[in-house]
Formats: structure tokens, C-alpha cells, sequence
């Protein structure tokens, strides 16, 4: 990959970094399944993960940042903005912010410039997202007025509901009131879902066009005040942005009752118009904060993004389903990686880098390439990944996961890693250098040493051989094919399930283009994948892997390569 | 955009911004904007007007290739309306029975949504005033299935010749949600064939408009799309994404919270609220 001398020290960079992401994909078919899934959803958007990925490719081998290197990546970050419903306007700021920022900035050390600038767009939308954060702002003197608006069908009766739910939970009484009487039956269905929020609902008019909601607001205020109920919850009536009467009567409300908040609930679903909608309900009803619904569906929702850049005013409630209880704290970096669609990829690379010691790692790939790979080394990976924290959590941030990837995350035993550890613990360094002396007295006593049986030794030991021997392929550049090998340390997830075909059935849409691709990754395969794989090195797992590896299909494989930095 | 006196490079970022900002999305917004490059470097003009009047074009074409009659041959004519939460199939509805008694048709719906609160209410509201009799469930949370199977029976039995069935709104990511609306068609295919399975779009959407449309057609076999809320400052542009990725057509358009705020779906209409 390197081809002189300055550019040894990317070289160096880049093993690392390939050498983490090896080993945080705990096995590379669970990171061919990961992109897999990212790339499948990714599909129907023209794959545009892909081809960020590939945009990244290309940059990886370079140390600097250039002019033009930026603006092939910030035009994919445009387009996947777009693609996220993001505002053209606010995106168009943004990207002319990240490609300043992008060029003016020192390039840092730990990250390749590709990432770099996925880096900068990830704590730019953090920021803008993120900045003012903060709680509901309750009055000095009781009651606390929150007043719900927004367009038809946004969530605002479930939200009411939700937020009483959540407002008794913390030990206040809020009062809802019904004000909502346009909608056939929206007064019902207030009541219903006051009762199962277990919150009074203060409807005194029927409502279906009957009843002036401004005298409903004022008087609920009062009711309030009265019965000493500390917060109360106005239910708006949907309205368009474009209804000058009905904003004209929303704005009314929010004369009549001075509320403490003015929430503007919007569903995360809705695309450019989100800054029409928000610019008109800041005029007509000055809302204080926002909230985001229906988060559960996999709309990216850039109307975050939109409302924020254009109106400023903060995100502060998600809601992520039907049930009274879901429903949360605003969390901008969840938001983001949401939006750019690149899961916590990040955060993984930041952590990697903590825990791995980069002279270790090279030590490691050098004695790969040297044909010395001992269980000495093994001991070494093993004990870095733990020191990587919590495996689970770590392997849960990976973005688009999939249902058997969650299974699969779900049934990893870290207690298997610390098996392993105590195994090559008992042993002598002869025995970790030289595994092959390791007769029957020997791997008794190291079974009583470990406090484990003989056969888990004589597992471990063909495990780790095979392992070693495949690596050493991969060091090589080849690309071993062992079919039947045992499975992955810890990792007992079912790899019939994942044959079982969802993900690949999805991708089976144009087998012209699949078979195209395949042969383009076998093509790479063979040819490239040396130095990577070769970098990755981390012992015992890699068995399984190459068996999983090749029953994935082309475009995984080809992801994977990209994302592991292999020049395609 | 279209008033300059020639065409620039202003006219083409414009009319990008205009398509964008229509919800087209930037996959068709470049499709679109490389075949009118084309066009106008073929004809040689540089009149803003002629751009317009390729853009309108080009844009009923690709919406004339759907067929928008809607198909209620059948009798009784079984329609299943389908869609995420507060795209508004309820006040669909309602204004599709009216739309239908006002053409001479009886009509019943079915409440099959018997999990939203108050939804039941809702719908018989709009359905008394669309001129519908209404089959509630008998309990709360009754298996909405049975519901539209009842509804379809009482359709046979009195002789009334559209059957409309309203299901709760359901996110296109919820597995189980999406198998009890395969499982409400299923019941309903026991009595008799389901004419129309319309999609509820909300035109406010964005790009998530095509998953929904997908998920749907799995699940429930969608036969046509209604785009409503087109009365406020959305556009709704994403229907060509879903039109042109699903071969759906689009069938009915409301525009407003009235009773007779629903129309049938014409091409040229809709393109000309759309780029002007």
C-alpha cells in the first residue's frame, strides 16, 4: 500500500486502524453482515453509504487533506443530507461550514482524512443540533403552561399524553386540556389517553367544530390554578402553516394563557416543507422548544436539522412509539449519526484508538508476516480487547443492525474471552511460543491450571492452529478458503440464520449488477487484501471468519474492503 | 426562475433548488435536470419558457405511464386504506364515502382501527357525515381483523355495494404491526376479493415516502396511493420517487380537512401545482 518513504507513517496509521476495526468487528462477517445491512437499507437511496465509503476509499492512502479531496467527500456528505429530507438551504450552509473547517484544520494524527471530515460533519451536526440544550423550563409560580401546536397528524394528542405520563412520573400533576376542536374526536381521544396517562383531563366542550378553544385554554388555566394542579398540558388543534385563520387562532391561545413552553411537535417523517411549517409556526405561535415524533420508523429525519438551522430554537423531546411511555430526552449525537446515517462509527474509532497500543499491534502484524505468530501474541490482542471496554456495547454501536445481528450480539459471551485468557495464562513461555510441544501431561496441567477440561483445550489449540495458519495466508495476500471450520470464539449466534436470507434476499433485486460485483470483489479479493488482513491480525477468531467472509455476498465483501481501507 | 430572458447557470441552480425543495429528492432532481440539459442543448434554445415547458412535459410523462381510474368492480367493492400514523386515513375516509354516496353508491365502513384512542369515534363522525352506515368493533382492542371481516359480511348481507375498512396507523418498521395488516387482507379474501388497497401519503413527507410505499406493498399489497395535505405548502414531489420505484398509481387527492376535499388524481393538474 505505502510506496516510499513519507508516507510510512500513514502506513503505520493506517495498520492500526485496520487493525481496530478487525477487531471491534469481532470477526469480519459480523462486519461484512453490519455494512451488509447499512448497505442494504442503504439500497433504496442509491447505496449512498457505499458510496461514501468508496469516496473515503480513495482518500485513505492520502496524508493531507486537498481542496478537491474535501469537496468529493462534502459532495456525498450533500447528498446524503439530502437524502435525510435536510433543508437545500441549511444543507448548503453546512456543507460550505464542514468544507472550511475541513481545510483550515490541522490534520490530525489519529484519524485519515476521510474520517477526518466525517469526523468534522459528525461534531458539526452534534453541534448545531445539540447546542442549547435543555429541560423544560418550569414558572416560578404554578402552574407551568405548556402549550402543544403543529401540523395535522403530527402526534400531538399522543404527545400530551406522553408528556403527562412522563410529568406525574417526576412527581408533578399536570392537567390536560382539551383544545383541540377541530378534529372529530379529538377531545375523546384525549380523555382516553389521559386516563391511561392517569392525568385529569379538562374537557368542557364536545368539540367536532363545537366550542371556542380560546375560552377552553383560559378557562383550563383557571381550573388549574384552583385545583392546584402544578403543570398543564393545552392540545392544539392540527393546523397548516399556510392557514392564516387557524394560526391566527393558535396565536390567540398563546396570547390568552401566556404559556412557560410552546412545543412545536413535528413528525420526524417530513421533508423540505419542514422549514416552510417551522418558519410559519415561529411566527404565529413563537414556539420555545421542539419535539421530534415517530422516531421509530426509519425515516433519518433532517427536519431536525432544518428546524434547528432556520428557527435555532432547541430540540427537546423524541418520541419513539405508540406507547404512553416512549418517549425521551432529545439526544443530538444520536440524532446525527441518525441523519448521516454511519451509525457510531466514529465512537468506535475514538475507542479503538484508547485501547489499542500501536506498537504492540505493529509487533503483531510483524510476526504474522514473519510466520512467528505464538499464542504469546494471542494473549496480547486478547487482553487489548478487553481493555476495549465492554464488548457488547461496543459491538451494539455499529449503525443499521440488523435483527441477527442483534442475535448475535445479544448471545457473545465476553466470559469467553477471559476462558481464553486464563488457558494461555497457565501455560509456560515455551509452551506460548512453541504450542507445538504441548503433549498430553502438559495440556492436563494446564486444564487445572485454567479450571477448565482438556477437550476445551484441545479445542482452543485447533482453533487457535487453524487461525494462525489463515492468517499467515492473509498475511501473504491470499485469500484462504477453509469451509467447516469451527465457530468464532463466544460468538454462538446461529450463521444459518443469517444465510437464512432476509438481508440477501433484499439485495437478490438485480442479479446482473450482484454477479458484477461479486466477480469485482473476488477479483480484489485475491489480489489485495494482504496487507489489511494482515494489519487486522488478532488471533482465534479469524477461523470462522473466512468461512463467513466468503459466504457473504459481493457487495458485502466489497463494503468491507472499503471500509477497511483496501484500494479496490 | 422561469422570468429571466435567457437561460444561465442561475436558471439551472434554481430550478435544482425548486425540485429539491419540492421533495423530489436529489436522485430525480439530477435526473431531471441532466435530460432537460440535454433537451435544451438538442433544441437549441435558451428561452426560460421552453425550459418550463420541457420540465412540465417531461414530468407528465413520467406520471402519465400510471393508470389512476380506480378499480370498484366488484360488489360489494372492498377497499382496504392503509398508512403510518396521521397521514390521514380516517378523514380519507369519510371523504371517500361521500365521494361515492354522491355518485349514487351505498356505503359501509369499517372501524378495523381499535387501537388508536378515540379512533372508532373518529371514523363515525366522518361517516355519518358521508352518508355511511359503520361496523364498530364490539370491544376495545378487538382483532381489527374480525372487524373488517364483519364489516365485509354486513356489506353482503344488506346489499351495499362499497365497503371501505380503515386500519390503524402503523409505522412501516414495526414487523408485527405490518403482519396483522397481511392477516386483515387475508380474513377479508375469505369472503371476497379486496378491489383497492390504498396507501395514505401525507404530501409533507420526505424521502421516507418510497420505504413506507415498499413496506406496504409487502405486507398489504397496496394497489394505489392517496396523497393528502395537499392544501398546505408542501408540495409533495417524493410521489414521482414512489410512483417510479413501485409502479403504484396515484389514485385519489385531498386537499383539505371538508367533506369534499377529496378529488381523483390528474397528471397535468398535479404537475402544474408542482413546478407552476
Amino acid at each position: 500500500m505505502s510506496t516510499g518513504g513519507t508516507h510510512e507513517a500513514s502506513g503505520v496509521l493506517r495498520g492500526e486502524l485496520q487493525h481496530t476495526d478487525s477487531v471491534y468487528n469481532l470477526g469480519r462477517a459480523s462486519a461484512c453482515r453490519l455494512l451488509g445491512t447499512i448497505d442494504s437499507t442503504m439500497a433504496a437511496f442509491g447505496s449512498l453509504s457505499s458510496r461514501l465509503t468508496e469516496t473515503l476509499a480513495k482518500l485513505r492512502t492520502k496524508g493531507r487533506l486537498s481542496a478537491s479531496d474535501v469537496d468529493g467527500t462534502v459532495r456525498e456528505i450533500r447528498r446524503a443530507l439530502l437524502e435525510a429530507d435536510v433543508s437545500l438551504d441549511v444543507v448548503k450552509d453546512f456543507t460550505a461550514n464542514v468544507r472550511e473547517r475541513a481545510l483550515g484544520e490541522e490534520v490530525s494524527k489519529a484519524l485519515n482524512p476521510a474520517q477526518q471530515v466525517v469526523q468534522i460533519v459528525n461534531d458539526e451536526l452534534v453541534r448545531i443540533l445539540g447546542q442549547d440544550q435543555r429541560r423544560i423550563e418550569f414558572a416560578k409560580q404554578p402552574p407551568t403552561v405548556i402549550m402543544l401546536a403543529g401540523l395535522q397528524g403530527a402526534g400531538k394528542t399522543t404527545l400530551a399524553g406522553k408528556l403527562a405520563k412522563w410529568l406525574a412520573g417526576e412527581g408533578h400533576t399536570p392537567l390536560l386540556v382539551a383544545a383541540d376542536l377541530q378534529r372529530p374526536n379529538a377531545v375523546n381521544q384525549l380523555q382516553v389517553v389521559g386516563e391511561r396517562a392517569g392525568a385529569v383531563v379538562y374537557a368542557p366542550e364536545p368539540g367536532n367544530g363545537v366550542g371556542d378553544p380560546v375560552k377552553v385554554a383560559k378557562a383550563g388555566v383557571k381550573l388549574a390554578q384552583q385545583r392546584q394542579h402544578d403543570v398543564v398540558i393545552i392540545d392544539t388543534a392540527g393546523r397548516l402553516g399556510v392557514d392564516a385563520e387557524l394560526m391566527k387562532q393558535a396565536a390567540n391561545i398563546r396570547k390568552a394563557v401566556n404559556p412557560d413552553e410552546v412545543l412545536f411537535v413535528i413528525d420526524s417523517m417530513i421533508g423540505q416543507d419542514a422549514v416552510a411549517t417551522a418558519k410559519a409556526f415561529q411566527e404565529g405561535v413563537d414556539f420555545t422548544g421542539v419535539v421530534l415524533t415517530k422516531l421509530d420508523g426509519d425515516a433519518r429525519g433532517g427536519a431536525a436539522l432544518s428546524i434547528r438551522g432556520v428557527t435555532g430554537k432547541p430540540i427537546m423531546f423524541a418520541s419513539t412509539g405508540e406507547g404512553l411511555d416512549e418517549f425521551e430526552p432529545f439526544h443530538p449525537d444520536r440524532m446525527a449519526s441518525r441523519i448521516l446515517d454511519l451509525g457510531d462509527i466514529l465512537t468506535l474509532i475514538e475507542q479503538a484508538q484508547k485501547a489499542f497500543d500501536e506498537d504492540e499491534a505493529r509487533a503483531s502484524a510483524e510476526a504474522l508476516m514473519n510466520d512467528t505468530y505464538s499464542l504469546e501474541d494471542f494473549l496480547k490482542q486478547l487482553q487489548q480487547m478487553r481493555k476495549a471496554s465492554n464488548m457488547k456495547s461496543l459491538l451494539s454501536m455499529f449503525p443499521g443492525q440488523s435483527k441477527q445481528m442483534k442475535e448475535a450480539v445479544e448471545n457473545f459471551d465476553e466470559a469467553q474471552l477471559v476462558r481464553y485468557e486464563a488457558i494461555i495464562q497457565s501455560m509456560t513461555p515455551v509452551e506460548r511460543r512453541q504450542s507445538k510441544i504441548l503433549n498430553g501431561s502438559r495440556r492436563l496441567r494446564i486444564a487445572k491450571g485454567a479450571g477448565v477440561t482438556v477437550t476445551e483445550i484441545n479445542q482452543f489449540m485447533k482453533q487457535f492452529d487453524g487461525a494462525a495458519k489463515q492468517m499467515r495466508t492473509m498475511a501473504k495476500g491470499g485469500m484462504p478458503n477453509m469451509p467447516g471450520m469451527a465457530p468464532m470464539p463466544g460468538m454462538h449466534s446461529s450463521k444459518k440464520a443469517k444465510k437464512g436470507a432476509p438481508v440477501k434476499a433484499k439485495r437478490s433485486g438485480n442479479p446482473a449488477k450482484r454477479a458484477q460485483q461479486e466477480a469485482a470483489a473476488a477479483q480484489a479479493g485475491q489480489g489485495k487484501q494482504g496487507s489489511s488482513f494482515g494489519g487486522g491480525a488478532f488471533g482465534g477468531g479469524q477461523t470462522a471468519d473466512a468461512d463467513e467472509y466468503n459466504a457473504l455476498t459481493g457487495d458485502d465483501q466489497a463494503t468491507l474492503q472499503k471500509m477497511l481501507g483496501n484500494k479496490q | 426562475m422561469f422570468a429571466r430572458e435567457t437561460i444561465t447557470e442561475d436558471t439551472w441552480d434554481d430550478l435544482e433548488t425548486a425540485l429539491i425543495t419540492a421533495d423530489f429528492g436529489p436522485t430525480i432532481t439530477e435526473e431531471v435536470i441532466d435530460s432537460l440539459r440535454a433537451d435544451v442543448d438538442r433544441f437549441r434554445t435558451d428561452d426560460p419558457r421552453d425550459l418550463q415547458r420541457m420540465l412540465r412535459e417531461r414530468l407528465e410523462e413520467r406520471f402519465a405511464q400510471y393508470d389512476p381510474t380506480l378499480n370498484l368492480k366488484e360488489r360489494p367493492a372492498v377497499v382496504l386504506v392503509v398508512g403510518v400514523n396521521g397521514v390521514g386515513k380516517t378523514t380519507t375516509i369519510g371523504k371517500f364515502a361521500k365521494f361515492l354516496t354522491v355518485r349514487g353508491q351505498s356505503v359501509i365502513v369499517g372501524a378495523a382501527d381499535t387501537f388508536r384512542a378515540a379512533a372508532v369515534e373518529q371514523l363515525a363522525t366522518w361517516a355519518e357525515r358521508g352518508g355511511a352506515s359503520i361496523i364498530k368493533p364490539e370491544r376495545e382492542g378487538q382483532d381489527p381483523a374480525s372487524v373488517a371481516f364483519q364489516t365485509v359480511a354486513a356489506a353482503q348481507q344488506q346489499g351495499i355495494s362499497m365497503c371501505l375498512i380503515d386500519t390503524a396507523g402503523r409505522l412501516q418498521t414495526k414487523g408485527g404491526l405490518m403482519d396483522e395488516l397481511s392477516k386483515v387482507r387475508r380474513v377479508i379474501e375469505k369472503q371476497a376479493p379486496v378491489s383497492e388497497v390504498l396507501l395514505v401519503l401525507d404530501a409533507t413527507t420526505g424521502q421516507n415516502g418510497v420505504s413506507q410505499a415498499e413496506a406496504f406493498i409487502e405486507h398489504a399489497g397496496v394497489t394505489g396511493l392517496v396523497i393528502t395535505k395537499l392544501d398546505g405548502s408542501a408540495k409533495g414531489g417524493f410521489v414521482l420517487a414512489v410512483q417510479e420505484r413501485t409502479g403504484l398509481p396515484i389514485k385519489l387527492i385531498g386537499q383539505g380537512e371538508g367533506i369534499d376535499d377529496l378529488t381523483g388524481f390528474t397528471g397535468h393538474v398535479f404537475v402544474q401545482q408542482l413546478v407552476g
